[in-house]
């Protein structure tokens, strides 16, 4: 009896003790993240979509995590990727293609990666008055008189015949030859029948052969220049494309979630070689992100005229708060008074947002290599290989796990049994479908466009 | 009261008051250096001096200046709500001082914001030490924006960094090109070559050196900021070498002469001869040159980023809001009168140290 009652009582006691170290033990996990360096300073520009960046600041995500950050704005595009490629950014919010783009040399060439996605769609294309009231005539309206959505290209194209008839060129801005922007600009006109220009290697205009001549402009002067005439519209983030309605110089006519549902849009970048000296910080930081990025969608956007507040500080976007928030807390002003329901036009965490997939990588490579930015045929195993080592889903994930050991997170929130491959899509405004694994018959699907084994032949011929 | 009692008090009251004047009258060299010409008269008339005399005086220096600036304000009032931009119009003298004032706010709000962070990161400091981690704690720097007053301290900072880095190099290299004509002649056309580049043309490559040499930036000299002093001083010290040599140049031959009768070493015909009597020159070249320099410092710091006046400008336009055109006025009117503040500084200066009769 007393044998039996004193191993019973042993056992207790082991498992009780057992139960309470691998508590303490999972405590002391989710808490000796060894933070390498506690200062940091992260780089954006000043779009809506900082605003993951800007919620873990002010809401103290970061300081949970031990870290220091100062948020520091970019002068544009190109001198954030150069500050990251230096040093003197730990890290920044970054456009989806800039990370591929460095690594695989399309202009300074640097290894940079990306542990997380900031966000989903958040374009929009604009264009002038002039051109709106041009197009308008092509466009089906419905019964109340509103312009049909989503307005396709098709609509566009007379226009630009009609500009071509006239002698005048017709000329679209986007922020960088590698931006979002750029590259649903062009699907978007490729769509339409619109020829957007090949970029060639001793050519890095991307006008040959264009039918719409896009090029680089900041962000903040595209409303004025569309204003003065020097280009016809843009795709950019926002507020600029709010910004036109209100200040009555344009239309948008179509957003990026119209282009693409749910596309991938920003991106958190680092330098590879910070990911390596510093692991635990990276985790740490993409903790601090996720999290941010979940208030930024929590009870159905319930935190959105919150964040528009704290983004409408001349310290992050700057933009007045009425602008801001006519994008960010669920609908989109069209044309001026055509208001929309648009609750996905800024997507922070819901379907899986925050996740790095290679499938996206690829999508961004696959029109790299349509328009020539990428000069030659790639294999299949090429583009898959090039998201692999710019895309660190491994980061997240582990980041991920503590979150939810830590009780900030859920497990459904979570797809833990991806292979960085979304399934095959044809959420696309032309119905084409996409297969991350399958790039090559991919591009040679999209009609426009050099094909898988096409370069860019010099010697235009009808059509060409 | 005697006679003689009615004498000694005015005796002492004119001699006090002689002392008053005569004090005045030293003072007002200074306050005409720094710009305060307009308070001598005042101050004369307070003493009793001839108050129609004085009155000319003030009109001169006080009123028609205030009645300029006044008529400016009343035109810009009237005529900046004429001009409609897309922006909305443009900001008149009251929205202007209306986000003067904002700017104040945002100053103190930013600074209890800063003290809250303190407060956390003692508190951080000493739950590390309770835990037995004292060698973790670090004294972090505040991780929040710069505000406008700590943007024009760096300007400052940045504009004096420039300024003395043109003077050390300008200097010597005018006194051996005034003091030899071979030198002289070997510089002079790279002079004339660089002196018209403008600070946009010499950023990228002036950034691209910095980042190759500054390897180890310290947070007190941040790359941004290295990059921004030595555009300004590319591009500022053209004024000092140009005045330094001429001023060398002309030193009266018959010093020279004494110089070589007495056969002095070199660095005492420098010191002894040249400078003294060449510094009048060195001076305006010294003023011209801070002059330049903190008009190259707003470009350089748009383009280089560093956090001073320059990137408030930038920022504010990228913003687009509805406050941001009469905040960049706020800036503008801050530079000038900041740049303003230096010259006169730099007048001062140059009164205390030059002793030539022709000032």
């Amino acid at each position: 009896m007393f044998l039996i009652e004193s191993i019973q009582n042993k056992i207790r006691i082991i498992l009780t003790t057992v139960a309470i170290t691998l508590a303490s033990t999972s405590f002391v996990i989710a808490h000796t993240l060894e933070i390498e360096k506690e200062e940091l300073r992260l780089g954006f520009i000043k779009l809506t979509d900082m605003a993951p960046f800007a919620i873990a600041y002010e809401k103290g995500f970061f300081e949970d995590e031990g870290l220091y950050v100062t948020l520091e704005a970019q002068a544009n595009w190109k001198v954030l990727l150069d500050r990251v490629i230096t040093g003197e950014l730990d890290g920044a919010h970054m456009l989806a293609g800039q990370p591929l783009a460095a690594t695989i040399g399309y202009g300074t060439k640097a290894h940079i990666v990306t542990p997380f996605s900031m966000d989903l769609n958040g374009n929009g294309i604009t264009v002038s008055n002039e051109v709106w009231g041009l197009m308008k005539k092509h466009i089906p309206h419905d019964k109340d008189g509103n312009p049909v959505h989503p307005i396709k290209a098709d609509a566009l194209k007379p226009v630009i015949e009609q500009f071509k008839a006239e002698g005048k060129s017709f000329n679209l801005g986007m922020v960088f030859p590698v931006s979002t922007q750029n590259y649903e600009l062009r699907y978007w006109l490729a769509s339409g029948g619109i020829h957007p220009g090949y970029y060639t290697p001793n050519d890095a205009s991307g006008q040959l052969f264009a039918d719409a001549f896009l090029s680089v402009t900041p962000p903040p002067q595209m409303p004025i220049t569309t204003e003065a005439g020097t280009i016809d519209g843009y795709c950019v983030g926002e507020p600029w494309n709010q910004q036109a309605v209100f200040r009555g110089i344009g239309v948008p006519v179509i957003t990026d979630y119209e282009i693409w549902k749910n596309n991938p849009e920003k991106v958190f970048g680092l330098t590879k070689e910070f990911t390596e000296k510093n692991p635990n910080t990276t985790i740490a930081l993409t903790k601090a992100l996720i999290r941010a990025a979940k208030w930024l969608d929590e009870n159905n956007n319930a935190n959105r005229s919150e964040a528009v507040d704290i983004l409408s500080r001349s310290e992050y976007v700057g933009a007045d708060a009425e602008v801001i928030a006519a994008s960010m807390t669920g609908t989109f002003e069209y044309e001026k008074g055509d208001k929309r329901e648009v609750p996905d036009f800024n997507v922070f965490y819901r379907h899986f947002a925050t996740y790095p997939f290679y499938s996206d990588a690829v999508w961004y490579l696959t029109q790299m290599r349509r328009w020539g930015q990428i000069p030659e045929q790639k294999s299949d195993d090429w583009y898959a290989a090039v998201a692999k080592s710019v895309y660190l889903p491994d980061i997240y994930l582990k980041a991920a796990r503590i979150l939810i050991e830590e009780g900030h997170i859920t497990s459904a929130d979570i797809p833990w049994h991806s292979d960085g491959y979304k399934e095959p899509t044809s959420a696309f405004i032309d119905g084409i479908s996409y297969d991350g694994r399958a790039p090559n018959a991919y591009i040679d699907s999209l009609s426009i466009g050099l094909k898988s084994n096409e370069i860019v032949n010099l010697s235009p011929i009808a059509g060409g | 009261m005697t006679d003689s009692t009615v004498n000694a008090i005015s005796d002492v009251k004119s001699a006090r008051k002689e002392k008053f004047i005569s004090w005045i009258n030293r003072a007002s060299g200074w306050l005409d250096a720094l710009g305060f010409g307009w308070v001598t008269p005042l101050l004369k008339m307070a003493s009793g001096d001839n108050p129609r005399e004085q009155m000319a005086e003030l009109r001169r220096v006080l009123i028609i200046p205030v009645t300029g600036i006044i008529l400016f304000v009343l035109a810009w009032a009237a005529l900046a709500p004429q001009v409609q931009t897309s922006l909305g119009t443009i900001p008149g003298p009251g929205q202007v001082w209306e986000q003067a004032l904002n700017l104040l706010d945002d100053h103190v709000r930013e600074r209890e914001k800063r003290d809250a962070f303190f407060v956390r990161l003692e508190k951080r400091n000493d739950k590390l030490i309770a835990e037995g981690k004292a060698d973790k704690v670090r004294q972090i720097a505040y991780t929040g924006k710069p505000t406008y007053i700590d943007q024009i301290f760096t300007s400052l900072f940045t504009v004096g960094l420039g300024f003395i880095f043109a003077t050390l190099v300008a200097v010597p290299l005018g006194i051996a090109s005034g003091l030899s004509r071979t030198v002289n002649g070997a510089i002079n056309p790279l002079i004339q070559i660089f002196k018209p580049v403008s600070p946009l043309a010499w950023l990228p490559i002036v950034t691209m050196i910095v980042s190759a040499v500054y390897v180890d930036p310290t947070s007190f000299l941040p790359k941004s900021l290295v990059v921004s002093a030595v555009t300004v001083t590319l591009c500022s010290l053209w004024p000092t070498l140009i005045n330094t040599a001429l001023g060398v140049a002309s030193v009266d031959k018959d010093l020279m002469n004494v110089g070589r009768v007495l056969q002095l070493p070199t660095y005492k015909i420098i010191t002894k001869l040249v400078l003294p009597s060449s510094l009048p020159l060195i001076f305006t070249g010294l003023r011209l040159s801070l002059g330049v320099g903190w008009m190259v410092l707003i470009a350089a710091e748009m383009l280089a980023q560093n956090p001073g006046l320059g990137k408030f400008v930038w920022d504010e336009f990228q913003n687009g809001s509805s406050q941001s055109l009469a905040k960049i006025m706020v800036a503008v009117l801050t530079i000038g009168l900041v740049g303003f503040m230096l010259d006169r500084l730099m007048f001062a200066v140059q009164q205390a140290f030059t002793f030539s009769s022709s000032r």
